[in-house]
């Protein structure tokens, strides 16, 4: 179980013949991850790591079934990678790929207004259902089976997080890296809401940064229609008004994405939040086992 | 990225974006020559630093002959302007905007960004020209009024019009403001801008709608397609570190403390931060080493930090994923070894191959104090240079 991605998720690999695709194929690969099929455009017909090569989505889709699609391919070009995924219908979309220009992706959340496809990112770490499937680029075995999701904003604040949980015996169902970019897909209203819905899923850490107003709306939803615990951290407490620190999306502009602003409201909808990074992990503990049995349940890492 | 007032009026009036007619001087001469080509009897002598605020700060002079606008154009160039977005140390003048003086009747507030709620490009427009926008936001934000743009169809001209009725555009003006409006989306979308401002946009005794002002801020990520925008680059304007930083792909951003972090990931970099000020310290900067340090990349990184003088001790804080911890060990040691380190160094290695690079730092000869959590590295680091304090 878990959220979005599970063991029969059948994934094509776009700009599968990059050098970095090709790493993060054979580490997917490895972890158990059925890679289906790959596309780059005047490829098909090769095969690379055994994975059979497209030259387009469409074709893939309908030589191998795959139904969700992660996307390397270079940001230039990297727009119209999911644009074409999202036209071949399929159910998901997960774009790696970083410094994708803004305009470009203003249009791509356009085109999906009206589509099947499910985008997360760009420019983030991907999905992984623990033990079952990983796509992207994180580290797989920091992650074990369990019950507790995590949606970020942030690649290796995740890493931090997850590997957290699971040396204090609390495995993860899902873990959704939604991307540090001003303009994504998947929200953290849609990744909580999934998790809500997952049975498996016990509890849920959500990790923020400056810039924008998404944790905030994620609060208030959270307050209205979680019913199952929450807890938090937000990054870029000492960031300066007017930087940006990294993250294309993670800048504090007119008065407005403070870290300040996030944790108070966040706090004010019975979000606990993490003084500092590394009590992540312990802030989850203090809160499930305010519930009964719940601390039990989630401790399933040997 | 960013450009000066004048090169973004360079670029609306070659877009129809309607602007008075002026000219870029480096000299006193040169201003005095822009000057003589306008057909005006006012000249407006502008200060062109990457900072808004010039006008309070007297960087911004109106000149009532060609002798006037000699006497400004020496006063200004060589001046250090000191507005609220320079910070204190301010920034020195080295680029003129003599402009032809207008009949302004009235001042608006024109804007175009990447809304992050809706996903879309808004129009912002207010009567409020000429103060900041932020505060016409935070006191009358009812006198700000909004246009969101369909990406598919662009700014509709009825979209552009109801905003100028709205804004209390003179009847006479509100074909030409839209017009402008119509013509700066373009500029955004073809030029691929984060940020657009006009503050102010002017109506005129004869009915003109004229772009006074030009803050425009270009989309990083799209400077591969914009190679026009990249040639306007003013490195002057730019922290020297922060332009070293960029040549190797590394994130940096200079702050005020005394303890440089270098960390792999943006979100972990900014945590680290945080971490550090939580403990009482400061952080010296902010620097993501990104997703595949190399030896030569981690050594330039040590080289950015050691160059804030103000650094009295350095944190290396890596969560291996896909990097592997004993490249990030080896890049670390032999980046102490290529320039000599006599500040204290905490690192804290975690994830991938953590035991092989725990092991090549001891078994290096340098003093680097290890650490097992973030919280203990900034407890460290911060400790270690109380001592030598």
């Amino acid at each position: 179980m878990g959220v979005f991605i599970d063991k029969n998720t059948k994934v094509l690999v776009q700009g599968i013949t990059g050098s970095t695709a090709l790493f993060h194929t054979k580490q997917m690969l490895d972890y158990g991850t059925q890679i289906v099929a790959g596309v780059t455009p005047g490829k098909g017909g090769q095969e690379v790591e055994g994975v059979p090569v497209f030259n387009t989505v469409e074709e893939a889709k309908a030589e191998t079934g795959a139904t969700v699609s992660v996307v390397y391919v270079p940001a230039p070009f990297a727009a119209d990678s999911i644009i074409e995924s999202a036209d071949a219908e399929l159910d998901m979309a997960i774009c790696i790929t970083e410094h994708i220009p803004v305009i470009d992706m203003v249009k791509v959340k356009r085109y999906l207004e009206d589509k099947k496809t499910r985008l997360v990112g760009p420019n983030c770490p991907g999905v992984i259902t623990a033990d079952e499937c990983k796509i992207g680029i994180m580290p797989g075995y920091i992650h074990k089976k369990g019950h507790v999701g995590v949606v970020s904003r942030s690649g290796t604040l995740t890493y931090e997080a997850v590997h957290q949980l699971t040396q204090a015996g609390i495995g993860q169902t899902t873990a959704v890296g939604i991307g540090g970019d001003p303009v994504n897909g998947t929200d953290f209203i849609d990744a909580l809401n999934a998790f809500n819905d997952d049975p498996e899923t016990e509890a849920v850490v959500m990790i923020g940064e400056i810039g924008g107003t998404a944790e905030e709306e994620a609060a208030e939803w959270v307050k209205e229609n979680m019913d199952k615990p929450v807890v938090g951290f937000i990054g870029g407490v000492t960031a300066p008004p007017g930087k940006r620190m990294g993250h294309a999306g993670a800048i504090i502009s007119g008065g407005k994405g403070t870290a300040e602003e996030k944790i108070k409201t966040m706090n004010e909808c019975g979000i606990e939040t993490a003084d500092t990074p590394s009590e992540i992990g312990q802030t989850l503990i203090d809160r499930i086992q305010k519930e009964d049995g719940l601390y039990e349940k989630c401790l399933t890492v040997k | 990225m960013n450009i000066h007032e004048y090169q973004g009026k360079e670029i609306f009036r070659s877009m129809g974006v309607a602007v008075p007619n002026g000219t870029v001087a480096y000299t006193p001469e040169e201003a005095v020559d822009a000057a003589k080509t306008l057909e005006s009897d006012v000249y407006v002598v502008k200060a062109q630093i990457h900072a808004g605020g010039r006008g309070k700060a007297g960087g911004v002079k109106i000149a009532k002959s060609i002798d006037e606008v000699r006497e400004y154009a020496k006063e200004l160039l060589g001046e250090v302007l000191v507005t609220h977005q320079t910070g204190p140390e301010g920034k020195e003048v080295k680029r003129l905007l003599i402009e032809e003086g207008c009949d302004i009747q009235n001042e608006f507030y024109v804007g175009f960004v990447v809304d992050r709620l809706t996903d879309r490009v808004v129009l912002m427009g207010s009567e409020e020209g000429g103060t900041e926008i932020e505060e016409v936001a935070a006191e009358t934000p009812e006198k700000i009024f909004r246009e969101t743009i369909d990406p598919v169809l662009g700014l509709m001209p009825y979209q552009a019009k109801r905003l100028a009725f709205n804004m209390n555009i003179p009847k006479e003006s509100v074909n030409k403001a839209a017009k402008l409006m119509l013509s700066l989306y373009n500029v955004f979308i073809e030029k691929d801008c984060s940020v657009v401002e006009i503050n102010p946009l002017v109506t005129t005794g004869d009915g003109d709608a004229l772009a006074l002002d030009a803050k425009v801020n270009f989309d990083d990520n799209a400077l591969f397609r914009n190679k026009d925008i990249l040639e306007m680059r003013d490195i002057d304007e730019e922290d020297p570190k922060e332009i070293e930083a960029s040549k190797y792909d590394l994130s940096y951003v200079a702050l005020d403390g005394n303890i440089g972090c270098m960390v792999n990931g943006a979100g972990l970099a900014m945590a680290t931060m945080d971490t550090i000020h939580h403990f009482g310290g400061e952080p010296a900067n902010f620097l993501d080493v990104g997703g595949g340090a190399t030896t030569e990349k981690v050594t330039e990184a040590f080289k950015i930090i050691l160059g804030d003088e103000g650094v009295q001790g350095i944190l290396v804080n890596i969560f291996g994923g896909i990097m592997r911890c004993d490249v990030i060990a080896e890049g670390v040691v032999e980046a102490v070894k290529n320039i000599g380190l006599d500040i204290p160094l905490v690192v804290r290695l975690e994830g991938t191959n953590v035991d092989d690079g725990k092991a090549i730092l001891n078994e290096s000869d340098f003093d680097i104090i290890p650490a097992n959590t973030m919280a203990e590295g900034a407890q460290k680091i911060i400790e270690a240079v109380n001592q030598n304090n």
